[in-house]
């Protein structure tokens, strides 16, 4: 009797198991099929060596890597001051901050580049002959558009804000400072040698998430007229479909490996 | 020596003395935050601010002068605009519920089973799947299901009918970032769920099915519609996904929108797309609405 009670959930649960397995693996056999055999050259694995030498690949691809680097000091440089501040003296702040850092969320991504693009259509307008206008004109560059870089930053601040919110609650950042103030320690040092070294776990997610969020991102960087790397992908889909899913299966993968070792190191901390 | 005397305890000055000081060991908190706000105030703000005047801006397509008016609102709700506002919240519903139930039966089932290498497993797979959106996620489906896709050739189902460019076959797709967001949701709640209390129905006579019924279910709804609220976000804003597998079969509001700021319009109504947004800006905060009533409850039991 015991045993029937116990085996009838387990046979459940062992087949919502392996349907959860077929549905989630079973896209990413078929691609990884898709990307190694076609109806006329049968199994060849060319399509990876292809991808390197592909039209257009290593631009995009660096552009990605520049932009998320820029949008990761920054949305760091933003966030780290006001959390540290808010865990040292001023709590209330910290309501303030988790609402506005939440805001981001509420609003669709393809909202957020209506609204971009309307402000960079007002430029010639209404900002011609101010000192504005050059800095519009800047920030559009399409070597190295830093609006992408502010509109990754607004999209990547709620992640960033959990990560590190909960990085700066495992640790008594109060008592660290005051122990290292005590010890003559500067606020520098106080800073580099004693509070981030504690965080590197939180810093490394919030750092990680926003690189996954930067290679994968399409919308605004498409609508606003720019090609790294998610909107290449699309670009060569027509050309070579082959190729684009190659990569996109590359870049899954890529994206896996980081996120593992993010939480490897988290787990060997703790 | 001045600054001494006022030091003096019983001195009147000492009351009012303490507050001015303790402002002045604020005022750096404030500073450090201070480029964040200003930041996120310009980048954030002046965006926003901008869907909402443009939205209500009507251009006269005569004189060119624009006044302010709800034509661009209206217009946004009617004919095929509806049609697409009205099928976004359908599909994004649809995914929300359905990835919400089995999401949780799925967390369910990890949770239950105790095995701490599964559930690391089945952990971070969901971290990666709930983040796996966009263009790859539709080339990976493409490559299954669609017209040329493996188990479309293999099990002949284009001659049955099906085609991945529909209602259901986009359900399918966003269920796969679904489900994995609503396992890292329910997780944490599943666990707060004490063995005690099953216990404690178990040996007062009640069934499992009543355990869930009265105790389980109840414990978990604000997680649970929590969870869903996330899953109705998600799909509602996304536009890679559906912009490289759909294009226009199945009406959304997102591709609506990228439509009318490609200049897809007609002449006066070019704030259209803005007005759209302020639509989507709406549906989400109504949704969000629901949620946060129940944010405060769910801490009661699951902490």
């Amino acid at each position: 009797m015991a045993g029937l009670t116990v085996s009838r959930p387990r046979l459940g649960r062992t087949a919502v198991l392996a349907i959860a397995g077929v549905y989630f693996l079973l896209p990413l056999a078929a691609s990884l099929w898709f990307t190694v055999h076609s109806e006329g050259k049968g199994f060849s694995f060319s399509t990876y060596g292809d991808i390197l030498t592909a039209d257009g690949f290593t631009q995009s691809l660096l552009m990605s890597l520049g932009l998320a680097v820029a949008t990761i000091v920054v949305v760091l440089a933003l966030m780290l001051p006001a959390l540290l501040a808010v865990r040292l003296s001023a709590p209330r702040l910290g309501q303030v901050l988790e609402v506005v850092c939440t805001l981001p969320l509420v609003v669709p991504p393809i909202t957020f580049v209506a609204g971009i693009s309307t402000v960079l259509r007002w430029g010639p307008d209404h900002l011609a002959n101010t000192p504005f206008w050059q800095t519009l004109i800047a920030i559009q560059d399409p070597d190295f558009p830093w609006v992408l870089v502010l509109a990754y930053v607004v999209l990547a601040t709620p992640y960033v804000y959990r990560s590190l919110d909960a990085g700066l609650r495992a640790i008594d950042v109060r008592t660290l400072v005051e122990v290292s103030r005590n010890l003559g320690a500067g606020w520098i040092t106080v800073v580099f040698r004693t509070i981030l070294p504690n965080l590197r776990t939180a810093l490394a997610s919030a750092a990680f998430l926003t690189l996954a969020l930067v290679l994968g991102e399409y919308t605004i960087a498409v609508l606003l007229g720019f090609r790294p790397f998610a909107v290449w992908i699309v670009t060569i889909s027509g050309a070579n479909a082959q190729l684009s899913v190659a990569v996109s299966l590359l870049s899954l993968i890529v994206t896996w490996a980081l996120l593992l070792l993010v939480s490897g190191v988290g787990r060997k901390r703790t | 020596m001045a600054t001494a005397t006022t030091e003096i305890p019983s001195s009147p000055k000492h009351a009012s003395g303490r507050p001015t000081q303790k402002a002045a060991k604020k005022a750096p908190a404030w500073l450090a935050a201070l480029p964040l706000l200003v930041f996120l105030a310009l980048a954030f703000g002046i965006p926003a601010i901008a869907v909402l005047v443009s939205a209500f801006s009507v251009k006269d397509p005569a004189t060119g002068t624009s006044h302010l008016g709800l034509d661009n609102m209206t217009d946004s709700l009617q004919g095929a605009y509806r049609t697409a506002l009205w099928s976004s919240v359908k599909l994004s519903a649809v995914v929300a519920v359905v990835g919400g139930v089995l999401g949780t039966i799925l967390a369910q089932a990890v949770v239950a089973s105790r095995s701490t290498m599964l559930r690391e497993a089945v952990l971070t797979a969901s971290g990666v799947l709930a983040n796996f959106g966009g263009v790859p996620l539709a080339f990976a489906w493409i490559a299954t299901l669609g017209n040329a896709g493996l188990l479309t050739t293999t099990l002949g189902l284009g001659d049955a009918g099906w085609s991945l460019y529909t209602f259901w076959g986009l359900v399918i797709v966003y269920l796969y970032f679904a489900i994995p967001l609503m396992v890292l949701v329910m997780t944490p709640a599943l666990d707060g769920l004490r063995p005690q209390w099953q216990e404690a129905a178990a040996s007062s006579g009640a069934t499992g099915w009543q355990y869930w019924r009265h105790v389980g279910v109840p414990v978990l709804t604000p997680a649970l519609i929590g969870g869903m609220v996330l899953l109705f976000g998600g799909a509602f804003a996304a536009y890679a996904t559906a912009a490289a597998m759909v294009g226009a079969t199945v009406p959304l509001v997102t591709l609506q929108i990228a439509d009318a700021l490609s200049g897809n319009v007609l002449v006066g109504h070019e704030n259209l797309a803005l007005a759209l947004s302020l639509d989507m800006v709406i549906v989400a905060a109504l949704v969000m609405a629901v949620y946060l009533p129940l944010r405060k409850r769910s801490s009661r039991w699951l902490d």
